[in-house]
């Protein structure tokens, strides 16, 4: 999106005086920049308003930063099995606020370690979803409303691909993708990313459906634009709250859909990661032996990160589709 | 010198599930440049089905033949390429309802900068600037650059509509329904704009309205339309005001005349619905409404002929009936004698 920062809901005293100012350029670029900045100011305004997206924004800077310092917090000897500093199953003290695992080692510090993993495979599946269902769905949609012929049978071409992809049940998709393709962080982002997808697509390919039938893009075809004009100017802009939504959404269902995998034991056993110390518990049999702090932690953990993203989400899609706000 | 638009024999027909359907039957226009002809006629008569014909923005369902000339050369042979550059930069098009028109999500600015982006006329640097020029010319003030289109009302966002027409400095501007959905006041202005810049520019209109009174105020020559067809076209005054068409008489008769108190209470408009277009029975197509019709209407088709073959300058008015021209001495009802 371009001008993120959608409309001046109520215009203000600061408002006013910009414009005049604005009305006696200095250079054009100089111009371009205040206006810039004065979209960031008025977005900031606007998300600000939001309480939820604020509270989810917050937790979403406090992990991810956790997720950059993790080298520094913990030391990444304590998280192998042989460099263990604990005995097993500790409860917490104040030496392992969260207590210990089987191997001694401190939960404290395998969820922090396992925030990097989740958070990397979460968003770039999501970037792999999200884009490759935009491209799908937006293809579909304006080749089957305004491509002849030919575009309708590429359109019907492209959602029966869809649709194939949609009834696959997802989870042993990305079960049999992860299997078969070589282990690594890659192959769950592969797997994921080309699971999650064809929901995005067929959403895109509605909106798409609808924004062609605007008066607009009619005019935008009778002022000379051809398809990629029309769907990057047109199309795509009046798409992106949806996407947006889609996104954050995506990024919750892959979170957890990487937990899922790692915790069915198909994930990279050699990175620690939310999923895999939970599938750890199991094995350990810590539900039966009621070690609560093996489990709770990282449950929260994965839970507290979907919720912050579709917090998040649900903020930004009310500032940046000026229809949401009266 | 050659014409700017001159549409040959244009003829439309949608392909529909129930067999074709003849929209355009048989249209021509001539336009030179800098002069402005009125489209007029009821709804279903075709006109907008002409205007989208002429950059051929029809659906694919549409079969259009004849010949389109925009300064010579034929729109409806053109390559793609071809057709993209000329839409807008030869010829654009304020569309109807420009509410809709105008994408929600885009500021005005960057809106009226389209045309100039999608066909690279003016550089990057010089859009800014000839954008806060086309606001000017419309009577928008600069601030109204980074507006987005819902905080403007219906008559300015008809203005920027006309700014983004002219942005590409085309040389022939059609106007389809451009002031139908404005009240009376805004709709004054907005015409008064159009003739100026139309005027300033040397730009020809093609002006498309069911609105008589609209097109008489604004256009040189007006042509009305019924049934696909072209009935009777000439000068705006002569046309709107002594129509020789039975249905021109119909439809100029439906707007009361203010200081004409015998207009006020008579009975005004047309019984009967519009023809069927899919209906191809002979004769006159106007038969079935019209009041002054003859036995030989039923098997007499005409064509337009010269209202007044005698006078001065004959071949600007034409209209389409039995009662004018050659056809006159079948029947024995003058060309004067109309409906009361």
């Amino acid at each position: 999106m371009s001008a993120p920062a959608g409309t001046p809901g109520t215009p203000e005293a600061g408002d006013r005086t910009d414009r005049a100012e604005g009305a006696a350029p200095a250079t054009p670029r100089a111009l371009a920049r205040r206006r810039r900045r004065e979209a960031l100011r008025r977005f900031a305004r606007e998300y600000a308003r939001n309480r939820a997206g604020l509270f989810g924004l917050a937790a979403l800077l406090a992990i991810g930063a956790l997720a950059l310092t993790a080298p520094l917090l913990v030391d990444q000897a304590d998280l192998t099995i042989t460099g263990a500093p604990g005995a097993a199953y500790q409860p917490p003290s104040v030496e392992y606020p969260l207590g210990t695992d089987n191997f001694g080692r401190s939960i404290l510090d395998l969820v922090i370690w396992g925030s990097r993993v989740s958070l990397t495979v979460g968003f770039l599946a999501t970037a792999v979803s999200v884009v490759l269902g935009t491209l799908v769905g937006m293809t579909a949609g304006h080749f089957g409303a305004s491509g002849g012929a030919a575009g309708r049978i590429v359109s019907s071409a492209l959602m029966r691909v869809t649709d194939w992809f949609l009834v696959l049940p997802t989870l042993v998709l990305a079960v049999a993708l992860a299997a078969v393709l070589p282990r690594g962080t890659g192959t769950i982002i592969i797997a994921i990313g080309l699971t999650v997808w064809p929901a995005t697509a067929r959403l895109v390919r509605a909106q798409t459906l609808a924004v062609e039938a605007r008066p607009y893009v009619e005019r935008a075809r009778a002022l000379g634009g051809g398809h990629a004009h029309v769907m990057a100017w047109h199309v795509l802009p009046n798409v992106m709250p949806v996407v947006l939504a889609q996104t954050t959404l995506l990024v919750a269902t892959s979170i957890i859909a990487e937990s899922t995998l790692a915790f069915l034991g198909v994930g990279d056993p050699t990175v620690v990661s939310w999923g895999g110390v939970l599938e750890a518990a199991r094995n350990a049999g810590a539900i039966s032996s009621g070690i609560w702090w093996y489990m709770v932690p990282p449950g929260l953990a994965i839970a507290l990160v979907a919720l912050s993203f579709t917090l998040c989400g649900r903020a930004l899609e009310s500032v940046i589709n000026p229809r949401l706000r009266g | 010198m050659t014409s700017l638009l001159d549409v040959r024999d244009l003829c439309v027909t949608y392909r529909t599930g129930g067999g074709d359907v003849p929209a355009v039957r048989g249209v021509d226009l001539a336009l030179d440049p800098g002069g402005t002809l009125g489209l007029a006629g009821e709804s279903g008569s075709g006109k907008s089905t002409v205007a989208l014909a002429l950059l051929r923005l029809l659906p694919g369902t549409a079969g259009v033949t004849g010949e389109v000339l925009l300064e010579g050369e034929n729109v409806l042979d053109m390559r793609w390429g071809r057709l993209r550059a000329v839409r807008w930069a030869g010829a654009s098009i304020v569309f109807q309802g420009a509410m809709h028109s105008l994408n929600p999500v885009r500021r005005i600015g960057d809106q009226i900068a389209e045309p100039m982006a999608v066909h690279g006329t003016v550089p990057a640097g010089e859009v800014p600037a000839r954008v806060t020029a086309l606001l000017e010319q419309v009577g928008l003030p600069d601030s109204r650059y980074r507006d987005y289109p819902h905080q403007l009302s219906g008559g300015q966002r008809q203005r920027v509509m006309i700014a983004m027409a002219l942005a590409c400095e085309p040389r022939l501007v059609i106007a389809d329904e451009a002031t139908t959905a404005l009240d009376v006041m805004i709709q004054a202005q907005i015409l008064t704009l159009l003739k100026r810049l139309v005027a300033e520019h040397g730009i020809g209109m093609l002006m498309i309205s069911h609105d008589l009174s609209v097109l008489s105020s604004t256009c040189d020559r007006v042509a009305i339309m019924y049934a696909g067809r072209i009935v009777e076209q000439g000068p705006a005054r002569e046309v709107v005001h002594e129509p020789a068409h039975p249905y021109a008489d119909a439809l100029s008769a439906a707007f009361p005349r203010i200081g004409d108190p015998a207009s006020r209470l008579a009975p005004r408009g047309l019984p009967g619905d519009p023809p069927d277009p899919a209906d191809r029975s002979p004769g006159c197509v106007f038969r079935p409404r019209c009041a002054v019709a003859e036995t030989v209407c039923a098997t007499v088709d005409p064509p337009l002929w010269p209202v007044d073959p005698d006078a001065e300058g004959a071949s600007t008015r034409q209209a389409a009936c039995v009662h004018v021209g050659p056809a006159r001495p079948l029947t024995a009802a003058p060309t004067e004698e109309k409906r009361p």
